[in-house]
Protein backbone atom coordinates (compact mmCIF):
# COMPACT_ATOMS: atom_id res chain seq x y z
CA UNK A 1 0.00 0.00 0.00
CA UNK A 2 1.86 3.05 -1.20
CA UNK A 3 -1.24 5.12 -1.99
CA UNK A 4 -0.64 7.35 1.02
CA UNK A 5 2.79 8.31 -0.38
CA UNK A 6 1.13 8.97 -3.72
CA UNK A 7 -1.48 11.20 -2.04
CA UNK A 8 1.29 13.18 -0.34
CA UNK A 9 2.73 13.71 -3.81
CA UNK A 10 -0.66 14.95 -4.99
CA UNK A 11 -0.95 17.35 -2.04
CA UNK A 12 2.54 18.78 -2.70
CA UNK A 13 1.95 19.18 -6.41
CA UNK A 14 -1.48 20.76 -6.01
CA UNK A 15 -0.53 23.06 -3.11
CA UNK A 16 2.42 24.43 -5.05
CA UNK A 17 0.29 25.31 -8.09
CA UNK A 18 -2.56 26.64 -5.96
CA UNK A 19 -0.24 28.92 -4.01
CA UNK A 20 1.34 30.26 -7.18
CA UNK A 21 -2.16 31.10 -8.45
CA UNK A 22 -2.91 32.77 -5.10
CA UNK A 23 -5.85 30.47 -4.43
CA UNK A 24 -7.59 30.47 -1.07
CA UNK A 25 -8.81 26.92 -1.35
CA UNK A 26 -8.72 23.91 -3.62
CA UNK A 27 -12.16 22.52 -4.40
CA UNK A 28 -11.61 19.73 -6.91
CA UNK A 29 -8.54 17.78 -8.02
CA UNK A 30 -8.63 15.92 -11.34
CA UNK A 31 -6.23 12.98 -11.54
CA UNK A 32 -5.39 10.79 -14.54
CA UNK A 33 -4.38 7.25 -13.60
CA UNK A 34 -3.20 4.72 -16.16
CA UNK A 35 -3.97 1.02 -15.78
CA UNK A 36 -0.22 0.41 -15.39
CA UNK A 37 0.37 3.13 -12.79
CA UNK A 38 0.27 0.55 -10.02
CA UNK A 39 -2.34 2.48 -8.08
CA UNK A 40 -5.65 1.20 -6.73
CA UNK A 41 -8.41 3.79 -7.07
CA UNK A 42 -10.31 2.91 -3.89
CA UNK A 43 -7.13 2.93 -1.80
CA UNK A 44 -6.26 6.28 -3.33
CA UNK A 45 -9.65 7.83 -2.47
CA UNK A 46 -9.46 6.42 1.04
CA UNK A 47 -5.94 7.78 1.61
CA UNK A 48 -6.93 11.12 0.13
CA UNK A 49 -9.63 11.75 2.72
CA UNK A 50 -7.20 10.80 5.47
CA UNK A 51 -4.43 13.08 4.29
CA UNK A 52 -6.08 16.34 3.20
CA UNK A 53 -7.20 17.83 6.55
CA UNK A 54 -5.18 20.91 7.52
CA UNK A 55 -3.87 21.39 3.99
CA UNK A 56 -5.07 23.69 1.19
CA UNK A 57 -6.93 20.67 -0.13
CA UNK A 58 -9.09 20.23 2.97
CA UNK A 59 -12.70 19.52 1.98
CA UNK A 60 -11.81 19.02 -1.69
CA UNK A 61 -12.98 16.21 -3.95
CA UNK A 62 -10.66 13.91 -5.87
CA UNK A 63 -11.92 12.88 -9.28
CA UNK A 64 -10.02 10.00 -10.83
CA UNK A 65 -10.02 9.40 -14.56
CA UNK A 66 -8.87 5.86 -15.31
CA UNK A 67 -6.99 5.37 -18.56
CA UNK A 68 -6.75 2.04 -20.38
CA UNK A 69 -3.47 0.83 -21.86
CA UNK A 70 -2.78 1.73 -25.49
CA UNK A 71 -0.10 -0.18 -27.35
CA UNK A 72 1.22 0.51 -30.80
CA UNK A 73 0.61 -2.47 -33.08
CA UNK A 74 3.20 -2.59 -35.85
CA UNK A 75 1.18 -5.05 -37.89
CA UNK A 76 -1.90 -2.81 -37.86
CA UNK A 77 0.16 0.40 -37.95
CA UNK A 78 -1.87 2.07 -35.22
CA UNK A 79 -2.39 2.43 -31.48
CA UNK A 80 -4.93 0.00 -30.07
CA UNK A 81 -6.65 -0.14 -26.70
CA UNK A 82 -6.15 -3.22 -24.51
CA UNK A 83 -9.19 -4.62 -22.72
CA UNK A 84 -7.02 -5.37 -19.67
CA UNK A 85 -3.42 -5.77 -18.56
CA UNK A 86 -3.15 -9.56 -18.74
CA UNK A 87 -1.90 -9.75 -22.30
CA UNK A 88 0.08 -7.28 -24.36
CA UNK A 89 -1.20 -8.34 -27.76
CA UNK A 90 -3.17 -6.39 -30.31
CA UNK A 91 -6.82 -7.32 -29.70
CA UNK A 92 -7.41 -7.16 -33.46
CA UNK A 93 -4.55 -9.23 -34.90
CA UNK A 94 -2.96 -10.88 -31.80
CA UNK A 95 0.54 -9.51 -32.52
CA UNK A 96 2.49 -8.96 -29.25
CA UNK A 97 3.74 -5.43 -28.60
CA UNK A 98 5.71 -3.86 -25.79
CA UNK A 99 5.39 -0.40 -27.29
CA UNK A 100 3.20 1.29 -24.69
CA UNK A 101 1.63 4.59 -25.72
CA UNK A 102 -0.66 5.12 -22.73
CA UNK A 103 -1.27 3.53 -19.35
CA UNK A 104 1.56 4.64 -17.06
CA UNK A 105 0.11 8.08 -16.28
CA UNK A 106 -0.19 9.26 -12.73
CA UNK A 107 -0.74 12.96 -13.09
CA UNK A 108 -2.78 15.84 -11.80
CA UNK A 109 -4.44 17.16 -14.93
CA UNK A 110 -6.20 20.18 -13.43
CA UNK A 111 -7.63 21.67 -10.25
CA UNK A 112 -10.59 23.88 -9.39
CA UNK A 113 -9.59 26.63 -7.03
CA UNK A 114 -11.35 29.34 -5.07
CA UNK A 115 -9.72 32.76 -5.36
CA UNK B 1 -16.42 33.97 -4.48
CA UNK B 2 -14.58 33.34 -7.73
CA UNK B 3 -13.61 29.84 -8.73
CA UNK B 4 -11.58 28.84 -11.70
CA UNK B 5 -10.02 25.80 -13.29
CA UNK B 6 -6.26 25.59 -13.46
CA UNK B 7 -4.53 23.26 -15.90
CA UNK B 8 -1.58 21.57 -14.19
CA UNK B 9 -0.57 18.41 -16.05
CA UNK B 10 2.07 17.38 -13.55
CA UNK B 11 3.28 13.92 -12.73
CA UNK B 12 2.56 13.14 -9.08
CA UNK B 13 5.90 11.35 -8.69
CA UNK B 14 7.71 14.22 -10.33
CA UNK B 15 10.16 14.71 -7.46
CA UNK B 16 11.17 11.06 -7.44
CA UNK B 17 11.45 10.97 -11.22
CA UNK B 18 13.66 14.06 -11.30
CA UNK B 19 15.96 12.67 -8.63
CA UNK B 20 16.08 9.34 -10.47
CA UNK B 21 17.06 11.12 -13.68
CA UNK B 22 19.93 12.85 -11.84
CA UNK B 23 21.06 9.56 -10.35
CA UNK B 24 20.96 7.90 -13.77
CA UNK B 25 23.18 10.66 -15.16
CA UNK B 26 25.63 10.25 -12.25
CA UNK B 27 25.73 6.47 -12.74
CA UNK B 28 26.37 6.85 -16.45
CA UNK B 29 29.05 9.49 -15.97
CA UNK B 30 30.84 7.25 -13.47
CA UNK B 31 30.47 4.18 -15.69
CA UNK B 32 28.67 2.17 -13.04
CA UNK B 33 26.00 -0.22 -14.27
CA UNK B 34 23.06 -0.10 -11.88
CA UNK B 35 20.35 -2.72 -11.43
CA UNK B 36 17.11 -2.61 -9.47
CA UNK B 37 16.10 -6.10 -8.33
CA UNK B 38 12.41 -6.53 -7.61
CA UNK B 39 10.37 -9.55 -6.53
CA UNK B 40 7.98 -10.82 -3.91
CA UNK B 41 9.41 -11.78 -0.49
CA UNK B 42 11.23 -15.11 -0.49
CA UNK B 43 12.08 -15.31 -4.18
CA UNK B 44 15.77 -15.51 -3.43
CA UNK B 45 16.99 -12.02 -4.26
CA UNK B 46 19.52 -12.02 -1.46
CA UNK B 47 21.01 -15.43 -2.27
CA UNK B 48 21.29 -14.56 -5.96
CA UNK B 49 22.93 -11.28 -5.03
CA UNK B 50 25.31 -12.97 -2.57
CA UNK B 51 26.57 -15.30 -5.31
CA UNK B 52 26.58 -12.56 -7.93
CA UNK B 53 28.69 -10.20 -5.85
CA UNK B 54 31.19 -12.99 -5.13
CA UNK B 55 31.35 -14.20 -8.74
CA UNK B 56 31.67 -10.73 -10.26
CA UNK B 57 34.49 -9.92 -7.86
CA UNK B 58 36.22 -13.10 -9.03
CA UNK B 59 35.84 -11.86 -12.59
CA UNK B 60 37.70 -8.74 -11.50
CA UNK B 61 34.81 -6.30 -11.21
CA UNK B 62 34.24 -3.75 -8.47
CA UNK B 63 30.73 -4.22 -7.14
CA UNK B 64 28.54 -2.77 -4.40
CA UNK B 65 25.00 -3.24 -3.18
CA UNK B 66 22.23 -1.35 -1.46
CA UNK B 67 19.57 -3.53 0.13
CA UNK B 68 16.13 -2.41 1.11
CA UNK B 69 14.32 -4.01 3.99
CA UNK B 70 11.34 -3.02 6.08
CA UNK B 71 12.86 -3.61 9.47
CA UNK B 72 16.08 -5.63 9.68
CA UNK B 73 19.73 -5.44 8.65
CA UNK B 74 20.03 -9.19 8.15
CA UNK B 75 20.46 -9.02 4.39
CA UNK B 76 23.31 -6.52 4.50
CA UNK B 77 25.12 -8.69 7.04
CA UNK B 78 24.72 -11.71 4.74
CA UNK B 79 25.85 -9.84 1.65
CA UNK B 80 28.84 -8.23 3.34
CA UNK B 81 30.41 -11.70 3.54
CA UNK B 82 31.09 -11.43 -0.19
CA UNK B 83 33.65 -8.74 0.63
CA UNK B 84 31.80 -6.11 -1.41
CA UNK B 85 30.69 -2.81 0.13
CA UNK B 86 27.05 -3.19 1.17
CA UNK B 87 24.62 -0.83 2.82
CA UNK B 88 21.19 -1.54 4.23
CA UNK B 89 18.33 0.84 3.53
CA UNK B 90 15.86 0.38 6.35
CA UNK B 91 12.56 1.76 5.11
CA UNK B 92 10.83 1.68 8.52
CA UNK B 93 7.73 0.04 7.20
CA UNK B 94 7.64 1.71 3.80
CA UNK B 95 6.90 -0.86 1.13
CA UNK B 96 9.32 0.34 -1.57
CA UNK B 97 12.57 2.21 -2.15
CA UNK B 98 12.58 5.76 -3.50
CA UNK B 99 15.31 7.59 -5.41
CA UNK B 100 15.99 9.86 -2.45
CA UNK B 101 16.77 6.88 -0.18
CA UNK B 102 19.21 5.57 -2.77
CA UNK B 103 20.90 8.96 -3.09
CA UNK B 104 21.31 9.31 0.68
CA UNK B 105 22.77 5.85 1.09
CA UNK B 106 25.37 6.40 -1.63
CA UNK B 107 27.00 9.16 0.42
CA UNK B 108 30.70 8.59 0.83
CA UNK B 109 31.00 6.02 -1.95
CA UNK B 110 32.98 7.00 -5.02
CA UNK B 111 30.87 5.79 -7.93
CA UNK B 112 33.93 6.03 -10.19
CA UNK B 113 35.42 3.09 -8.31
CA UNK B 114 32.48 0.83 -9.15
CA UNK B 115 31.56 -1.31 -12.16
CA UNK B 116 28.23 -2.63 -10.87
CA UNK B 117 25.78 -1.33 -8.30
CA UNK B 118 22.94 -3.62 -7.26
CA UNK B 119 19.87 -2.23 -5.55
CA UNK B 120 17.81 -4.94 -3.89
CA UNK B 121 14.32 -3.51 -3.50
CA UNK B 122 11.88 -4.33 -0.72
CA UNK B 123 10.19 -7.69 -1.33
CA UNK B 124 6.93 -6.50 -2.87
CA UNK B 125 5.53 -6.91 -6.36
CA UNK B 126 3.25 -3.86 -6.29
CA UNK B 127 4.65 -0.60 -4.95
CA UNK B 128 8.27 -0.63 -6.19
CA UNK B 129 6.95 -0.62 -9.77
CA UNK B 130 6.05 3.08 -9.53
CA UNK B 131 9.44 4.31 -8.31
CA UNK B 132 12.33 4.85 -10.69
CA UNK B 133 15.64 4.58 -8.83
CA UNK B 134 17.84 5.69 -11.71
CA UNK B 135 18.71 2.11 -12.60
CA UNK B 136 19.90 1.08 -16.06
CA UNK B 137 18.04 -2.19 -15.85
CA UNK B 138 15.13 -3.36 -13.74
CA UNK B 139 15.15 -7.10 -13.13
CA UNK B 140 12.05 -8.90 -11.88
CA UNK B 141 12.62 -12.23 -10.14
CA UNK B 142 10.17 -15.09 -10.06
CA UNK B 143 10.85 -18.36 -8.25
CA UNK B 144 9.57 -21.72 -9.47
CA UNK B 145 7.86 -22.18 -6.10
CA UNK B 146 5.59 -19.15 -6.55
CA UNK B 147 3.24 -20.28 -9.25
CA UNK B 148 3.36 -19.72 -12.98
CA UNK B 149 0.60 -17.08 -12.95
CA UNK B 150 2.51 -14.55 -10.81
CA UNK B 151 3.25 -12.33 -13.83
CA UNK B 152 -0.46 -12.20 -14.65
CA UNK B 153 -1.31 -11.30 -11.06
CA UNK B 154 1.28 -8.52 -10.92
CA UNK B 155 1.38 -7.26 -14.51
CA UNK B 156 2.47 -3.73 -13.63
CA UNK B 157 5.71 -4.97 -12.10
CA UNK B 158 6.55 -7.49 -14.80
CA UNK B 159 5.66 -5.01 -17.50
CA UNK B 160 8.04 -2.45 -16.02
CA UNK B 161 10.96 -4.91 -15.93
CA UNK B 162 13.73 -5.00 -18.54
CA UNK B 163 14.68 -8.60 -17.77
CA UNK B 164 13.31 -11.48 -15.74
CA UNK B 165 15.17 -14.08 -13.71
CA UNK B 166 13.48 -17.34 -12.79
CA UNK B 167 15.07 -18.55 -9.54
CA UNK B 168 15.27 -21.83 -7.58
CA UNK B 169 15.41 -23.88 -10.78
CA UNK B 170 16.80 -26.79 -8.71
CA UNK B 171 13.32 -27.09 -7.14
CA UNK B 172 11.46 -27.06 -10.45
CA UNK B 173 10.70 -30.75 -10.54
CA UNK B 174 9.68 -31.03 -6.88
CA UNK B 175 7.25 -28.12 -7.37
CA UNK B 176 5.91 -29.50 -10.64
CA UNK B 177 6.89 -26.18 -12.16
CA UNK B 178 5.33 -25.69 -15.59
CA UNK B 179 8.16 -23.97 -17.41
CA UNK B 180 6.35 -23.37 -20.66
CA UNK B 181 3.39 -21.66 -18.97
CA UNK B 182 5.59 -19.53 -16.73
CA UNK B 183 7.73 -18.24 -19.60
CA UNK B 184 4.63 -17.71 -21.74
CA UNK B 185 3.01 -15.63 -18.99
CA UNK B 186 6.07 -13.44 -18.55
CA UNK B 187 6.20 -12.81 -22.30
CA UNK B 188 2.45 -12.13 -22.47
CA UNK B 189 2.98 -9.25 -20.03
CA UNK B 190 6.30 -8.06 -21.44
CA UNK B 191 6.80 -9.08 -25.07
CA UNK B 192 10.44 -9.52 -26.02
CA UNK B 193 11.79 -9.59 -22.47
CA UNK B 194 15.02 -11.49 -21.83
CA UNK B 195 14.55 -14.36 -19.37
CA UNK B 196 17.36 -16.06 -17.47
CA UNK B 197 16.87 -19.23 -15.42
CA UNK B 198 19.08 -19.87 -12.41
CA UNK B 199 19.60 -21.76 -9.24
CA UNK B 200 21.92 -19.61 -7.17
CA UNK B 201 22.20 -22.39 -4.60
CA UNK B 202 23.43 -25.01 -7.10
CA UNK B 203 25.15 -22.60 -9.46
CA UNK B 204 22.85 -23.50 -12.38
CA UNK B 205 22.50 -20.77 -14.99
CA UNK B 206 24.81 -18.43 -13.10
CA UNK B 207 27.09 -18.28 -16.12
CA UNK B 208 24.17 -17.01 -18.25
CA UNK B 209 23.26 -14.42 -15.63
CA UNK B 210 26.83 -13.14 -15.25
CA UNK B 211 27.27 -13.00 -19.02
CA UNK B 212 24.00 -11.07 -19.28
CA UNK B 213 25.30 -8.54 -16.74
CA UNK B 214 28.60 -8.10 -18.57
CA UNK B 215 26.89 -7.78 -21.94
CA UNK B 216 24.42 -5.18 -20.66
CA UNK B 217 27.18 -3.21 -19.03
CA UNK B 218 29.21 -3.15 -22.24
CA UNK B 219 26.15 -2.03 -24.23
CA UNK B 220 25.71 1.01 -22.02
CA UNK B 221 26.73 4.29 -23.67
Amino acid sequence: MHELSIVRGIIDTVSESAQTAKAKKVKVVYLRVGALAGVVKDALLFSYDLAIPETMLEGSTLIVEELPVLIFCRACGKSVELPGVQSFRCPECQTPSGDIRQGKELEVSSIEIEL
Amino acid sequence: MATRVLEIRKNVLNKNDELARELRKDFQAAGVFTLNLVSSPGTGKTLLLEKTLTDLRQRGFHVAALVGDLATENDATRLAKSGAPVRQIKTDGRCHLEADMVRKHLAGWDLNDLDFLFIENVGNLVCPASYDLGEAVRVALLSVTEGEDKPLKYPTMFNSADAAVVTKMDLAEACEYDRETALHNIREIRPGIEIIEVSAKRGLGMEDWLNFLERKKTALP
